[in-house]
């Protein structure tokens, strides 16, 4: 069962959230990618839609091969490094498969939004059927395709479902402007909860 | 490759304290070739002794002093840019220094020669790049003392640098980095052959001369670095310290190459050296600037500390300018820049190539 409902989503990098986001940012647009690894999205980026792109990094060894791309990448800790920046110095702040590793998601959420015009927020569903079953199932954490982690060294420490994310919008008076669902490279259109292995929020503040 | 360094005469420079330089000489050698829209110019700033033989093999067959950075195929690529670099103001290597005739009196200028800035020396490399006909460089790049050039550049010149890579540097001198210049000075000027400077055709005063450098060979360095390579090993032949050994043969070397005046005006140039010119924040003075930004530090560094660094990298962020900033691992502590290749290297021809293609876009 892989969603058969929806169309294809295209992938970019072997990843179809980062499809998406190569979707949605416009063209000549700012955009600042939190957690931007080894930057090949951003390098794409400013390719292909000549978007002025930063990254913020933690690995040094990732880092390194993100600047060595071109790209404007900067060691430091998505919680402390947006207070430097401006109010609404980007267009998109990005936030893929990030923000379930994150000590205080919320607090960085309203950072993004105080830096950002808006924020496109990719994560790993804990609702999908897969974890449920797993856990019912098993009895453990689970430990699947989307949490292949084991519980001890797993580097997510908060689950969340889509409609976690959706109840925190709502009490946050966030705007979700744009939200897909994806399962493998397939856009799932019901059940989302359920059926969504990633979710992808396009978020701003009223 | 082989280099020349060539000489050029202009006939005068105003000065940051007001006082005219004239006439002035710039030392300077070029590698690679320039293209037919004057694009692709990246100037090489020096470090504190350094001078404008910075790659290939001089008459002497004396490697230049970034040479595993500039060249074919490396970091620097001469066969993409056209790199220039030139001795500094105030300098003993072909530019006009303390050691240059002053042609109103025939004699050395010596301690007569003006107080001169960094600012100075970038304006004497800006009236070098403009002889070339170069309106806008592609890029900017040294480390230490060249990084505070860089700086400079940065903002004064704000429409005529693309890229900037400062790297170990700062956008100013903390009282340690001016403690350690001053004792230097003071060794210089406590050799009696010093005599008030004018020391020229006489005995020069190498023993002042070799122990501040003695002093500047150990802030290089690090304690691990120093370890590794000395330990506690003795000279079998008179028991003294490998490094004791070390640091007095780089002492007496230096005397051989390097003018103790020039030592004093270029040390006192680094100390005065403030960006931000005597404000707290450095975001509105980096604000002038219209430069894409790579920064470079290293984590044995304790002479130009990462914390230096990341204070531009911080202030760039406040107006949320184009930056990229690692602090790349080393044990080599402030002398990092000049052999940790490998990674600048990757760093710097991926910074270089998107400035370029930015470049080319507008």
């Amino acid at each position: 069962m892989k969603g058969e409902n929806g169309p294809l989503v295209h992938e970019l990098f072997g990843r179809g959230d980062y499809g998406l986001i190569s979707e949605i940012v416009e063209p000549g647009s700012c955009v600042l990618d939190l957690g931007c690894g080894e930057g090949e999205l951003l390098a794409w980026l400013a390719e292909h839609k000549d978007v002025d792109a930063r990254g913020v990094e933690i690995s040094p060894a990732k880092l390194q091969k993100a600047i060595a791309k071109g790209v404007s990448a900067y060691q430091g800790d998505i919680e402390t490094c947006l207070a430097d920046y401006p109010d609404k110095a980007f267009d998109y702040v990005l936030l893929s498969q990030t923000l379930q590793e994150i000590r205080y998601p919320l607090q960085v959420m309203k950072d993004i939004l105080r830096v950002s015009r808006r924020a496109i927020v990719a994560f790993p569903n804990f609702g999908h059927y897969s974890v449920r079953l797993a856990h019912l199932f098993n009895g453990r954490a689970p430990k699947t395709k989307l949490f292949p982690y084991d519980w001890y060294d797993s580097p997510n420490i908060h689950f969340l479902t889509v409609d976690d994310f959706e109840i925190l919008a709502a009490r946050q008076n966030w705007q979700v402007e744009r939200r897909y669902f994806l399962s493998g490279t397939r856009e799932v259109k019901s059940f989302p909860n359920l059926m969504a292995e990633v979710a992808v929020f396009v978020v701003s503040n009223r | 490759m082989v280099a020349t360094t060539h000489s050029k005469q202009f006939e005068s420079i105003e000065l940051e304290s007001g006082v005219v330089l004239s006439p002035v000489s710039v030392a300077y050698e070029t590698y690679g070739t320039l293209n037919a829209d004057k694009s692709n110019t990246i100037l090489v700033t020096h470090a504190f002794s350094g001078d404008a033989h910075a790659a290939g093999v001089d008459a002497e067959g004396q490697k230049g002093w970034w040479d595993n950075q500039i060249g074919p195929g490396k970091g620097f690529d001469t066969d993409k840019y056209f790199v220039i670099c030139s001795n500094v103001l105030g300098g003993c290597k072909g530019s006009t220094g303390p050691s240059s005739i002053n042609p109103a009196t025939g004699e050395r200028y010596a301690m007569t020669f003006p107080v001169i800035t960094i600012g100075d020396m970038v304006t004497l490399q800006k009236m070098l790049i403009d002889s070339f006909g170069i309106t806008r460089l592609l890029s900017v790049a040294g480390g230490s003392m060249g990084g505070m050039q860089v700086l400079e550049w940065a903002v004064r010149f704000p429409e005529a640098v693309a890229s900037a890579i400062p790297i170990a540097s700062t956008a100013r001198h903390s009282a340690q980095q001016i403690a350690f210049n001053e004792v230097a000075r003071q060794a210089i000027m406590a050799d009696p052959d010093w005599a008030d400077g004018n020391y020229y055709d006489k005995k020069p005063p190498g023993r002042g001369l070799a122990v501040a450098r003695m002093v500047g060979h150990i802030t290089y360095m690090s304690d691990e670095s120093m370890r590794q390579k000395f330990g506690r090993r003795q000279r079998e032949e008179n028991g003294i310290f490998e490094v004791e050994s070390y640091l007095r043969y780089r002492g007496s070397q230096f005397v051989d190459r390097f003018d103790a005046n020039s030592y004093l005006f270029i040390t006192k140039a680094m100390d005065m050296f403030d960006l931000a010119n005597g404000a707290q924040s450095l975001v509105p003075v980096l604000a002038k600037s219209r430069t894409r930004y790579l920064i470079i530090s290293f984590t044995s560094d304790w002479l130009y500390p990462s914390y230096q660094s990341l204070e531009i990298v911080s202030a760039l962020r406040r107006r949320n300018q184009d930056v990229a900033y690692i602090e790349l691992t080393s044990n080599y502590g402030h002398d990092a820049f000049l052999v940790e290749v490998d990674e600048q290297t990757e760093l710097i021809r991926g910074f270089l190539a998107r400035t370029m293609k930015e470049v080319a876009k507008k």
